[in-house]
Formats: structure tokens, sequence, C-alpha cells
């Protein structure tokens, strides 16, 4: 019985192949427009301009408080409203990827605020510029400390990206309901889909949880 | 565009957005609930020494940490009936969001228990307490005062992905904004009112959070 509908969902194959390879092309594309935002966002939230920091801090916000599918709605439906017409993937891009910055942004700034003040001052002593001390002495800095927050960051990317099924992208998640139309077993349908998404994730869950052992080690 | 605002189509729709907004609450407490009692149990099952005990702990965590909420949702809404079990959406609902979040539980706890110095545990050792009393006097207090703040920071990632249960057609706070979008062909008028709902239950619990935190942080340790 269960080799009848195994075989029933390989004769899918390609559409959870090309579920498979939406989930990833979405996700990397979103993460790539993600990070530079967001490392955008986490400059300015951590920088001396704070009217800058506080408006960008509600916005922020917003997108922290609201579920995702909110916002994948808000993207699909009222942007056209205002003139901006969106394809499902574009809408998808623009969603998670803005999602992606918002948290990333806030999770750089910790990082930046949490590099202490003498590196900075001992960057200006030696003659550095503002973009120089920041290049140079503490971004590095930041970065190590926020390497593997960032990856979990991309775990979670990853796994929102099934939520944008909801406006009709053919990602794993969509690829596994069509099939689950036609092949009414539920529970070995969303296994392989899980199986494919646990591919994706497990390897990097394990690098973020490496990592944070590792810089455990060089910073106590 | 916000000055386009329908407000009194906004205002016809209060009601269901705020029976919307009850079910969300509803939905939300009853899977925190769950996932509580499953993390703890989790925890306790990782943290212990048996290998063969500590498997199951772990399989669990892994498989749910590494897959979709909204796989998951699926896997259990199409996937029950399969096994004779025929249950309301809103209860697998519930069901799913507790498993969902119960994983993350377990290791905001383990790690809440982790991070209490080794030296307490043996100076509880030297004082001659047995393991539960170390627990109960010298751990659990400190774990559970850097867990509280996580742990809403859960409770809010909860109630955010409860609107995913709109999906499996579960009406709450996300599917009755949808009910004006459809109604009335007002798009914005419902995604509006949805997320000042959620925004509302946002900033509740993040100043909670942040006023536990001020209260009850360890000195030295944040």
């Amino acid at each position: 019985m269960v080799w009848f509908y195994l075989e029933r969902i390989f004769g899918y194959w390609p559409v959870l192949l090309k579920g498979m390879g939406m989930t990833i092309g979405l996700s990397l594309l979103s993460l790539v427009i993600g990070v530079a935002i967001g490392f955008g966002f986490g400059i300015i939230r951590a920088g001396r301009n704070r009217w800058a920091a506080r408006a960008l801090g509600l916005y922020i916000d917003f997108f922290r408080a609201t579920p995702f599918l909110v916002q994948v709605f808000i993207v699909f439906f009222i942007l056209p409203q205002v003139g901006i017409e969106l394809s499902a993937f574009a809408a998808g891009v623009v969603a998670l990827s803005n999602m992606a910055a918002c948290f990333i942004g806030e999770i750089v700034a910790a990082g930046l605020k949490a590099v202490p003040p003498g590196q900075s001052e001992a960057a200006l002593a030696s003659g550095m510029t503002r973009a120089q001390q920041m290049r140079l002495v503490v971004m590095p800095q930041a970065v190590r400390i926020i390497t593997p927050s960032l990856v979990g960051q991309f775990v979670l990317l990853i796994k929102d990206s099934s939520v944008v099924s909801a406006i009709g992208l053919l990602d794993l998640t969509r690829s596994g309901w069509l099939i689950v139309q036609s092949v009414p077993n539920g529970l070995l349908v969303f296994g392989i889909v899980g199986v494919g998404y646990f591919i994706i994730c497990y390897p990097l869950i394990h690098l973020s949880r490496r990592l944070e052992r590792r810089g455990q080690a060089a910073f106590l | 565009m916000l000055g386009g605002l329908n407000t009194r189509v906004m205002l016809e729709y209060l009601p269901e957005i705020w029976q919307g907004f009850l079910a969300t609450l509803f939905l939300s407490a009853a899977s925190f609930v769950g996932a509580m009692v499953l993390g703890v149990l989790a925890c306790a099952l990782a943290i212990q020494p048996l290998r063969w005990l500590r498997a199951p702990a772990v399989v669990y965590v892994d498989a749910i940490r590494a897959t979709p909420l909204l796989a998951q949702l699926y896997f259990l809404y199409f996937g029950l009936p399969r096994l004779g079990v025929v249950l309301p959406e809103m209860l697998i609902g519930i069901i799913a969001l507790s498993l969902n979040s119960g994983a993350y539980m377990a290791e905001i706890i383990r790690s809440g228990i982790l991070s209490i110095p080794r030296g307490q545990v043996e100076a509880g050792m030297s004082t001659g307490l047995s393991y539960l009393q170390r627990m109960r006097l010298i751990v659990l207090p400190q774990a559970l005062r850097v867990t509280v703040s996580p742990l809403i920071g859960q409770a809010i990632v909860l109630i955010k992905d409860s609107s995913l249960l709109s999906l499996i057609s579960v009406v709450e706070l996300t599917r009755a904004g949808q009910r004006i979008a459809i109604d009335r062909f007002m798009p914005v008028e419902g995604l509006v009112a949805t997320a000042l709902g959620y925004l509302v239950l946002y900033y509740v619990l993040k100043s909670a959070a942040g006023a536990w935190q001020a209260r009850n942080s360890l000195p030295g340790r944040g």
C-alpha cells in the first residue's frame, strides 16, 4: 500500500524537483538582497543619527510585529493599488528580502554595539576616517560576533519562504500541496516535502551551532 | 494611500475583526501551554544522562527546526485523516503550533539550564544536596530567570505563526481581515485592521519582556 503511493508520488518528481529549485532560488536571491540591505539598516540603527535610527526602528518593528503571511499579502495586494504590479515570484522576493533585512538589521546593530568603544577610539587616534574605522576595525569584529545568529536567520528565511506558496508560487510546499490533491496520502507527501527542507536546513543549523561553540571559545 | 482608507467599512467589520483577534489570542494561548509542556518534557529528556532516552528528544527538536511550520501543518491536515483521525481544523492548528513551538522552547530552556556555571552545581554537590535538590534550589531558580525573556519572544513568534492557520480555513485575525478583502474588494482595509491587531499584541509582549528584564536581570549576566 505504501509502495503504491510512493510510486505515484515519485511519478510527480519533476514537480517536486521544480519546487525544490524554486525554494532554493527564492531563498538565495532574497538572502543576498536581505543581507545587503540588512547591513545598511544595522549601520543606521547603531549610528549617531538618532532620528534616522528611531524612524528606521519603527519600520523594522512593523515587520517584526506582523506575521510574514500578512506581509506577503501586503506586497501582493496593496502594492498594485499604488501602481506597482508584481509577479508572484517578485512579490515573494520583495517580501522575503524585506523581512530578512529587518531581522538582520537588528542583529547587525547589536553586533556593532557589542564591539568595545575603545576599538573605534584607537582607530580614530591612529588617524582613520569614520568609513575606515567601520570597514577596517569595527565591522570585521562585529561580523565575527554575529555570524552564528546570521546563519540561524538564513534557516528562518528558507523556512519562511514556504509561506510564499500562499500566493500560488510553486515552491517545495506548494508542490506537496498540488501532489496531495491527486495522491491522497498527506503523511507520505508532506513527509517527503519535509525531507527536502531538512536536507537544505539541517546542515545550516549544524553550522550555526558549531560557529556558536567556536565563538564562545574565542570570546571567553 | 492611507488617506483613502475606508474607515466606515473597517468599523462595520469591527465585530468580526475583534472575534478574529480573540480567536488568535485563544489559539496562541492554548498552543503556548501545549508547547510549554512539550518543551519541558523534551528538555528534560535531552539533558538526562541515558543516551537512548535522549535520542527521541534530539530527533524531535531537529526535525521540527529544520522544516517549515506550513509543511508541518499540511502534514497533519492532510495526513491525520489517512490515519482515521478526523479533528476540527482548529484543533489540528493548535496541535501543529504546540509541536512546532515546543521544539524551540526545549532549546530555550536547555540553554537556560546550561548557562548555570558548573561550579555552582559542584558547590551544591559538596554541600550534600541531591540531584533534585540541586535542580530545585540552585539551577532552576536562576535558569528560569534567564528563560523568561526568550520565552516571551517565542510567544510573539507563536502569535505570528498562528496566522498560517488561516490557510487551513481556521477563522482568526488574518482570516477575519481577508473577509473585508473578499466581501468588499478592499484588501488594504482588511490588511491594515489585521496588522493593527498583531502590532498591539507585539508591543504588549515586547514591553512585558523589557519590564521583566529590567526587574529581574542577574548581576553581570543580563
